[in-house]
């Protein structure tokens, strides 16, 4: 396979699984916030913080005010990471290998592109109630997930995707895990009351985990949810279970047998996923968690360049890139 | 939906004759409009322009911020063309390929037609498409025009005339074959009653020629696209998705020991055939243009020690120049002993004192070409220019008479189309069909017809309102 294509493919997958997930985030918290008491109502401000471009936010906002926020995560085209530039960027790149991708995975990812576009027009985030518009991203992108299960060939290509998938999604449950760090309850006391626990059945049905929790776990406490989120092995937006996919994906590409590793990618994956495999929650709590899940974001980008070394680094490629996780 | 019937005495309409009786092959279409509703037809032309966006059919303008990607509007009324049109069409135009194909060969190599005085020397080898590089070259299989889309259109004598012959990475293909699966999903019923002869093998055609040129059992193939700014980069991936074939820029290749390879995530890997569609002087710039940031530095060398293929060949495009055209009749005549079988539109040589004499009388009425320019620069419409412009031409003749040409003012043949939803007019078309040339040569059975959808006007390119329409031709 081309590498500017494998690199193509590669950011297809990211950029699919980040716009996917700021529509659930959004529409996570929109809901909690019908739930929250007056004076608590308008948190946004944490999943800004959690999303990493608060600098940029704070560059063009002064308040954490609803409509702006989801302005901002969700249509702001000078937001690189936004829901429209994610989408976007996934097309861009859909369209630059577009011999390689069937035909139905092509036409569905560019009628989510017009409908987003379209939205954008219509100013769907001034409306009173925007989570249709999430709900249907959301649904639209696992259509295509879908789409792309039943049509595409496993080769290196449908790995590479794959790849980009699950680093992305492991990054993103992190983040979406951290929010909670960010999140302000009214006084300590609160720690453990119902508005706290809110705050978890939020988090967790962010990432689609709260049914699963409750048959594993029964009673929402936070070092569970921390396991959960991070540290199952068999949940598939746990951010174990998304590293072990991803080193998976490396086998496969390198075509090794799936033990230790064969270039500086799978080196850098496989330390960092037999790092969380012997971990258990209490080395989490001592290290902090926020501590803990900021430097599995730094690890992650690192393993990202060096897939980005080993695999795509060819001459310039022919048509300028933003690869930067915000 | 209303039928408003053009003036019939002053052009060719496709779809009515003289007294507005539909003519023989159109009847069925034309019983199916006058049954359908107004609303019917506009919900067929709506879906149509709405499988075209969600199929990326656009062409783009990609550095716009706004993101305006626009579609090519397809008019869901083709174009018919009758079976026995089509040969004379079909058979013409492999005798044009077959003829223009010995041409460039003989040009350069032996030149036989320079020595034999048919055409002169210095308008070959003084035009700035004749490659000088490309002296002595034998072409893979001997092929140098691989793709063709020849321009056609039908005068007001309902006679085909050829306007150009496009040698050099034609486009619109794509448009063709995507249009087709568009309107067969607006007229099913149609495609079963009248007998249109498909496309859609196209791709394969394609792959099948582009394979040929090698020796090699399973040649690796590749389209070579200027990139995803390219306006036409939508047919180039769309045409490498339908052969399986790799698309790949020129930062993809790599030249090593005069072999061509592609960079890959397992290394390098040998690249037989490449269907380019970029320009000749842009392939190589250490051949050509330095410099081009699209080509593939020593992808020349690799071609003339024969490890790659290159479709067309390098060169192919001095053979479409517009002085040349005029002598296409004579080419023909000279290497197949032939008379030509499709019309040239009449050519005055502005080099050749008689037709020199004439133009300078006759300005008025003629339309003045450059030849070596495109897209309507440096040319006069005579009848819609004034004294002062005649004038001028005719100065510019004289100082420089080989730089010019002229030709009568055509009359383009009309199409019924759908005019803002609201009537169905008569508008200009042009024809493209495509060829290819391979073990034999094939002329596909279709085309893309190009529609100028501004009320009397006779330009059909897509920067100037024009459209396209599906072209059926029948068994």
């Amino acid at each position: 396979m081309l590498s500017r294509v494998a690199n193509s493919i590669y950011w297809l997958g990211r950029y699919l699984e980040r716009a996917e997930n700021y529509a659930r985030f959004i529409d996570v918290n929109f809901n909690l916030m019908l739930d929250l008491p007056g004076d608590l109502k308008e948190q946004w401000e944490p999943l800004v913080m959690a999303t990493g471009d608060k600098a940029l936010y704070q560059a063009s906002n002064q308040s954490y005010d609803m409509q702006e926020v989801i302005y901002f995560l969700a249509f702001n085209e000078e937001n690189p990471n936004s829901l429209i530039s994610s989408i976007s960027k996934a097309r861009e790149n859909a369209r630059m290998v577009r011999e390689n991708l069937s035909k139905e995975t092509w036409e569905k990812l560019n009628e989510t592109y017009h409908f987003v576009k379209k939205a954008s027009e219509n100013k769907t985030w001034k409306k009173e109630d925007p989570r249709s518009f999430f709900e249907s991203v959301k649904s639209q992108i696992l259509l295509l997930y879908g789409i792309a299960d039943s049509t595409v060939a496993r080769t290196e290509g449908w790995y590479f995707r794959q790849l980009g998938q699950y680093l992305e999604r492991a990054d993103k449950t992190s983040r979406i895990l951290d929010v909670k760090y960010h999140i302000l309850l009214p006084s300590p006391k609160e720690v453990g009351s119902p508005l706290d626990f809110l705050h978890w059945m939020a988090l967790l049905k962010s990432v689609t985990a709260f049914n699963t929790y409750r048959r594993l776990y029964g009673n929402i406490d936070p070092s569970g949810v921390v396991e959960f989120l991070v540290l199952n092995k068999y949940f598939p937006r746990s951010v174990f279970f998304c590293l072990k996919e991803a080193e998976q994906s490396l086998f496969k590409i390198s075509g090794t047998n799936g033990y230790g590793y064969s270039n500086s990618a799978e080196k850098s994956m496989g330390e960092l996923r037999s790092k969380l495999e012997f971990d258990d929650v209490n080395d989490i709590i001592a290290t902090g968690l926020h501590e803990y899940l900021e430097h599995l974001q730094v690890k992650i980008n690192h393993i990202s360049n060096q897939i980005n070394d080993n695999y795509f680094q060819i001459k310039d490629n022919f048509v300028s890139q933003t690869m930067e996780q915000g | 939906m209303k039928v408003i019937h053009n003036d019939q005495q002053a052009f060719y309409d496709e779809m009515y004759q003289g007294n507005q009786a539909l003519r023989e092959h159109y009847k069925s279409f034309g019983e199916l409009i006058k049954t359908s509703s107004a609303k019917k037809l506009s919900h067929l032309q709506y879906s149509a322009d709405k499988a075209q966006m969600a199929m990326g059919m656009t062409f783009n303008v990609y550095h716009d911020k706004a993101g305006q990607e626009k579609i090519l509007h397809l008019d869901i009324i083709p174009r018919i063309i009758p079976a026995h049109e089509w040969q004379v069409l079909e058979d013409g135009l492999k005798q044009r390929i077959e003829a223009l194909n010995l041409f460039l060969h003989d040009i350069y190599n032996e030149q036989k037609i320079f020595k034999d005085n048919i055409i002169p020397k210095e308008l070959i080898v003084g035009s700035k498409d004749f490659l000088e590089p490309c002296l002595g070259l034998t072409p893979p299989k001997g092929i140098w025009c691989h793709i063709t889309g020849t321009d056609l259109v039908r005068d007001k004598d309902g006679e085909f005339y050829v306007l150009e012959d496009n040698l050099r990475c034609p486009s619109g293909v794509s448009y063709m074959l995507e249009s087709r699966e568009i309107i067969k999903r607006a007229f099913p019923e149609l495609f079963n009653k009248l007998g249109v002869r498909p496309v859609s093998d196209y791709s394969t055609k394609l792959l099948d020629m582009l394979q040929y040129l090698s020796d090699k059992p399973k040649p690796v193939i590749g389209v070579l696209t200027p990139g995803v700014y390219n306006s036409a980069y939508f047919e180039h991936s769309y045409l490498a998705q339908q052969m399986g074939a790799e698309l790949v820029s020129g930062l993809d290749l790599l030249v090593v020991d005069k072999k061509v390879y592609m960079q890959t995530t397992k290394g390098l890997e040998q690249i037989d055939v490449l269907y380019r569609r970029i320009d000749d002087t842009f392939l190589d710039p250490l051949a050509f243009n330095p410099d081009s940031m699209l080509g593939v530095p020593g992808l020349f060398e690799a071609y003339k020690a024969g490890n790659i293929a290159l479709a067309n060949a390098p060169g192919t495009g001095v053979a479409d120049d517009k002085a040349v055209y005029a002598y296409v009749p004579r080419i023909i005549k000279y290497y197949l002993n032939q008379e030509p079988i499709l019309k040239n539109v009449p050519t005055y040589l502005c080099r050749e004192e008689k037709d020199r004499k004439y133009v300078l009388e006759n300005i008025a009425s003629l339309v003045v070409k450059e030849t070596n320019a495109a897209g309507g620069y440096g040319m006069l419409i005579g009848p819609k220019s004034d004294a002062a412009e005649h004038e001028k031409f005719r100065q510019l003749i004289k100082a420089n008479p080989n730089n010019y040409i002229a030709q009568p003012t055509l009359s383009l043949s009309t199409v019924p189309s759908i005019i803002d939803n609201k009537a169905i007019e008569g508008r200009h078309v042009d024809l493209r069909p495509y060829i290819l040339y391979g073990k034999d040569i094939e002329v596909i059975p279709g085309a893309l017809t190009r529609v100028a959808l501004k009320k009397g006007s006779l330009v059909v390119n897509s920067s100037q309102g024009g459209g396209s329409k599906d072209t059926w031709v029948l068994y």
